[in-house]
């Protein structure tokens, strides 16, 4: 990261800390030459119904890869392979330039602690609160209850949601639930979020507002991540906005062409477990394939 | 999938996560706060129901038994049939009956529900296995709360069984509860500890393997529910026969 995003990334999480860079610039540069996600012609069957068929990609570091499909392509299998929870029949998947296709459950213990997880209707545990259900992961690690507490206010400042902290989640909106949900996804700082239709019967504000804070995380924080959506506003926003820091330090979305090219997102496109499209969403709009086009505008 | 294939792989997957319960046990993280509230609400949150099904179970035995022994003569060994029916069968298996019922359902409806909204995806995501945070004190709770809730069971159902016998036969309280005392042994005592311990191990692996099995929704949580508690009873019964035969076997004893 560079000194601008560094502190532009302290500003936003509130750290006391200055960050410091884990990487000296030559083993950084290295490191990203590795991808953060890589799918080798991935193959998945249910019994007899084909969910994924030699599907390959990469995803750079800080990079986030929209996968687009209509439901039942196959769009939040590639998540639950990410993560583990599911085994491919075929093929390899590989995280930080481990190959955890192989990996048995213990093993893939070690790999979630660095992939953050947002799922589509939260997935907040109903039994505990919001501050208990954000400080899940570091009670289990069984970090000191203030550090506990100062990681947790922090990542909820950063969804905006500090005044929720003691509510439970039935208390809480939908939007809410999401956003809880993500600042529970980004504690532990992972380099990879994962984002199964986070945004799936929101109103479009909120929707907006959960878009958003992808786009920070990619743009300050140099998060890897999959967005899985069927929503083109979410394409559009993630697409064409950029976040950075004004001299006042106020987060602020600019459209691209204003005074920066995006160039750290991507589409891919699923039809019947295939890649269907993969590349810029300039591409996407412009493809002449009648199953895109149908997708894109709905008729 | 035929009957007899479903139930050799339900067999299966309740043998491997057994195997990971008793890996979690000796490997850790130990849950014991979760352990200790499962304890909570599986043991005193039943002591009520199985207070009650005890003592008017005992009452209800002695309703029937009573006459039956009279027109023998045989009366003064009411106390006797009373104690060894409920500490050796009736008192385990009304309780895991009971217990099934209550915290079976309860079990699988939750896990089931926590399926069904990806709380446990959730868990796992965020690199908790959901078998040691989850099944592992569920299981434990109910080992170490069965033999309890059996013996709250057995005393209540004496004690109906007794009152019964005074106020509406008459007999004398002295020679019911001589009658109890000779009716049980250690061997009784033994074997009414060892059974619901067993009982308890069946009604939690069940209960969380269908809640964790549950698919399908919210109708799923339901179709899970109920098969954990039919299934559930139904194991505790045949279990009951087999552990039955076997103490019998071992204590060399007969019903009377």
């Amino acid at each position: 990261m560079n000194d601008s995003i560094m502190g532009l990334a302290e500003h936003l999480l509130g750290a006391d800390q200055p960050i410091e860079p884990a990487l000296d610039d030559a083993v950084d540069d290295q490191h990203r030459t590795v991808a953060a996600i890589e799918f080798k012609d991935v193959e998945l069957a249910f019994d007899d119904v084909v969910v994924l068929d030699k599907v390959s990609f990469r995803v750079r570091r800080g990079e986030t890869k929209i996968v687009l499909g209509g439901s039942g392509t196959g769009k939040s299998t590639i998540i639950n392979l990410v993560l583990g929870l599911l085994k491919p029949d075929a093929g390899r998947v590989i995280i930080d330039g481990e190959d955890i296709t192989e990996y048995d459950e213990p093993e893939m213990m070690h790999v979630r602690k660095k992939i953050g997880m947002v799922f589509q209707e939260g997935a907040l545990f109903d039994s505990l609160s919001v501050y208990e259900n954000v400080a899940y992961r570091l009670h289990e690690e069984g970090v000191d209850e203030d550090q506990v507490e100062h990681e947790v206010r922090r990542m909820l400042r950063f969804v905006n949601l500090e005044d929720a902290i003691d509510k439970m989640p039935i208390e809480l909106s939908g939007g809410m639930r999401r956003r809880v949900g993500i600042a529970r996804a980004l504690v532990g700082s992972p380099s990879i979020v994962l984002f199964d239709e986070p945004t799936a019967g929101l109103d479009p504000p909120t929707a907006r507002t959960i878009c958003e804070l992808a786009i920070k995380l990619r743009d300050l924080e140099d998060v890897s991540s999959i967005f899985v959506t069927h929503e083109m506003n979410n394409l559009e926003y993630l697409s064409s906005e950029y976040a950075v820091v004004d001299e006042q330090g106020n987060v602020e979305f600019e459209t691209e062409g204003q005074r920066l090219c995006l160039i750290n997102t991507e589409v891919i496109m699923l039809r019947d477990g295939k890649i269907a499209f993969s590349g810029k969403d300039e591409q996407l709009r412009m493809s002449n394939d009648a199953y895109i086009h149908r997708f894109i505008r709905g008729k | 999938m035929n009957p007899v294939t479903k139930f050799l792989y339900e067999l299966q997957e309740v043998t491997f996560l057994t195997w990971r319960v008793l890996v979690g046990i000796k490997r850790g993280p130990r849950y014991v706060r979760e352990t200790i509230d499962q304890m909570d609400e599986i043991g005193v949150g039943s002591l009520v129901i199985i207070i009650l099904t005890g003592f008017f179970t005992g009452g209800v035995l002695i309703l029937q038994a009573y006459p039956t022994l009279a027109y023998y003569g045989a009366q003064t060994q009411a106390g006797q049939g009373v104690a060894t029916t409920l500490v050796r069968e009736l008192g385990p298996v009304l309780t895991a009956l009971m217990v099934a019922g209550r915290v079976g359902s309860a079990i699988s409806a939750e896990l089931g529900s926590m399926v069904v909204s990806q709380q446990i995806d959730a868990m796992r995501a965020l690199g908790t296995s959901p078998v040691r945070k989850l099944v592992t004190p569920r299981v434990v709770a109910l080992i170490l709360t069965m033999p309890l809730l059996t013996v709250a069971s057995d005393i209540f159902g004496l004690i109906g069984g007794g009152l019964v016998a005074k106020q509406i036969y008459g007999l004398d309280t002295g020679v019911y509860t001589s009658g109890v005392r000779n009716g049980i042994d250690i061997d009784d005592v033994i074997g009414g500890f060892i059974k619901p311990l067993v009982f308890g191990v069946i009604i939690g692996l069940i209960a969380c393997h269908k809640g964790l099995s549950t698919s399908g929704g919210t109708v799923g949580v339901g179709k899970s529910t109920t098969s954990a508690v039919v299934s559930a009873s139904i194991s505790v019964i045949i279990a009951d026969f087999f552990l039955s035969k076997m103490l019998q076997t071992l204590f060399k004893t007969t019903l009377f």
